[in-house]
């Protein structure tokens, strides 16, 4: 199988190839309704990679980012008023608010895979890829279990 | 020396979407596969409306006023464009897991040695969280490979599952659900608006013309287009007034057309239960459905597949800063969607500038079926359980009943059945070894 040899983030060319190493999935959080929630308890396959106050930390503000995203307020509000009374084609001019949200999501997973989880070995894919159903953390050091 | 050859043509995601859907301009419009009764709504709509402006305008608004083909233009317009709005856009669907997801809950849910066991049960298709204080089950989607999220139902007409899916509509040739639903209501309210429009329109067209002392056959005679309009609008208006007024009430109590049928949070379970997902009273439950933000697709139907090769480079799209991927669509700028039973063996490439991309995106689905199908028997061998069948189920029936509510039937679960039938090649062999392998482990 392919090689998991990795480098730490910052400039190099790295390929990694995913599929035998191991996955963790932290799933949603559906406490507090269908808006999109993460799990912010720590996975115990994590525990002793990272520290568990960098981990709330990205956690609490990937969850703060889609609790922004899905925050029914005004401006939402008159968003959804005005794509409505201009026949959605507003949409062809401007991103929704989500969409900006989940930019914004991308934007920071990507930052902190640079400076703090790649360094120790991890890598976060976004949410967005996995249809917001978990954020999927791959140990990149750890082979995936036998099946 | 001969030339290389070309290089083979890039392959868009929805080319190789799972769900039994139809896509138009490159993946742009998603609809489902039947779309005959789509035809007949248009044709009805404009049909009647075209007849309207031609033999009852003029004469109306000379009569009474020019302002009535002026409402009867802006009706038909937000009508055409809520209907299309429905029509073409992805309802919601919540894309299908990837093997390392499938097989995380595989292993959650299945108690070890279990086989050997002489009270040996079937792995749980439920699982329960609260939400809100309200216990609500979440149910194993045996096509999927997902827990699905609370409100979210699978179709058994597109084999996709929706989030907060209401119901499949043939009317408009797709499922209404999480994102389309606001554009279904805007529809059916507009299109009650301009049917009694039309109705009252054409009514006083025929009234005026009998009042100057004319047989109410000579009337007709002069504007047989007024009493076509006006049959079929008195027939259609019954059904659309009784459907704005029964999506009106599950707006303003913020339920969907499944959970309203199946009873969830209203009648004989109202003492325990109630809707964890209101907002707790009318207006704001209208707000939050009608005027609450947009959510984004969650399926990527425009990425380009990455060609299956661990050294290649993926597309260029993919080095954009800041995007875990990207799409062929500018607007949204990343490309993602796990496709079911796809070959995880992604790349995960760093860009020119240093930034890491995400590799979720060339996890989701490769290039080669043939890579798949073998990737997906693969793993399909390695987990019988999860697709054994419950006790009196058989054959390959298994899955199929596995997926069966029993307790609460709705249209979409019963119908899961035939849309085994229809699984992709892939799925399909998957599941032959997987039934027998089951029945091998009995």
């Amino acid at each position: 199988m392919a090689s998991k040899s990795s480098k730490p983030a910052g400039g190099a060319e790295q390929t990694e190839h995913l599929s035998n190493c191991l996955k963790v999935f932290i799933q949603r959080d559906y406490s507090e309704g269908t808006a999109v929630r993460f799990q912010s308890t720590m996975p115990p396959e994590l525990e002793g990679r990272i520290e568990p106050a960098m981990f709330d930390n990205t956690l609490a503000t990937i969850n703060e980012i889609f609790m922004e995203a899905e925050e029914l307020n005004c401006a939402t509000y008159c968003e959804g008023c005005l794509a409505c009374l201009t026949a959605y084609c507003i949409y062809t001019c401007m991103d929704p608010h989500y969409d900006k949200c989940v930019k914004k999501c991308s934007r920071y997973i990507v930052e902190q895979n640079e400076r703090y989880w790649l360094p120790r070995g991890l890598l976060i894919t976004d949410p967005i890829e996995r249809g917001l159903r978990v954020i999927e953390v791959s140990v990149l050091n750890e082979p995936a279990p036998q099946r | 020396m001969p030339p290389p050859p070309p290089p083979p043509p890039p392959v868009r995601r929805w080319q190789q979407f799972p769900g039994r859907n139809r896509f138009f301009c490159d993946g742009r419009i998603m609809m489902a596969r039947k779309m005959g009764i789509f035809y007949f709504t248009v044709t009805l709509i404009v049909g009647t409306t075209t007849l309207f402006f031609v033999f009852d305008c003029q004469f109306l608004a000379e009569r009474i006023t020019p302002v009535i083909p002026v409402v009867g233009g802006v009706l038909f317009v937000f009508v055409m464009s809520a209907l299309l709005r429905t029509s073409f856009s992805d309802p919601g669907v919540i894309p299908r897991a990837t093997a390392d997801e499938a097989a995380d809950i595989e292993r959650q849910i299945v108690p070890s040695n279990a086989s050997n066991s002489p009270t040996y049960r079937p792995p749980p298709r439920t699982k329960e969280v609260m939400v809100r204080g309200q216990p609500v089950k979440l149910k194993y989607c045996f096509t999927c490979k997902i827990f699905r999220p609370p409100r979210a139902s699978h179709c058994s007409i597109c084999d996709n599952c929706v989030d907060r899916f209401d119901h499949h509509c043939p009317w408009v040739g797709n499922c209404v659900g999480k994102r389309n639903y606001r554009y279904f209501y805007m529809f059916i309210v507009s299109l009650a608006f301009l049917c009694v429009f039309i109705l009252a329109c054409v009514v006083t067209h025929l009234i005026l013309l009998t009042k100057d002392d004319r047989q109410f056959l000579d009337a007709v005679k002069e504007s047989p287009a007024s009493v076509i309009e006006a049959v079929i609008c008195f027939f259609s208006i019954w059904s659309i007034l009784g459907l704005s007024g029964f999506h009106t009430y599950l707006v303003s109590s913020n339920q969907t057309t499944n959970e309203d049928i199946k009873g969830s949070f209203t009648g004989k379970r109202s003492e325990e239960a109630f809707n964890p997902y209101g907002q707790g009273n009318v207006i704001s439950n209208c707000l939050d459905v009608l005027c609450g933000p947009t959510y984004p697709s969650l399926i990527d139907r425009r990425g380009l597949v990455p060609v299956a090769t661990p050294e290649a480079d993926p597309a260029p799209e993919q080095r954009r800063p800041g995007a875990a991927t990207a799409a062929a669509d500018p607007r949204s700028g990343r490309s993602y969607g796990a496709v079911h039973s796809a070959q995880t063996k992604p790349t995960v490439p760093t860009s020119q500038n240093g930034h890491t991309s995400v590799s979720g995106r060339s996890a989701a689905a490769s290039g080669q079926p043939g890579h798949r199908r073998a990737a997906a028997a693969a793993v399909a061998i390695e987990r019988p359980q999860l697709l054994r069948p419950p006790p009196g189920g058989g054959g390959g029936a298994a899955m199929d009943t596995a997926d069966l509510d029993l307790d609460s039937l709705d249209g979409s679960e019963t119908l899961s059945h035939e849309s085994r039938g229809q699984t992709t090649d892939s799925e399909a062999r998957s599941n032959v070894a997987l039934i027998r392998l089951a029945h091998s482990a009995v």
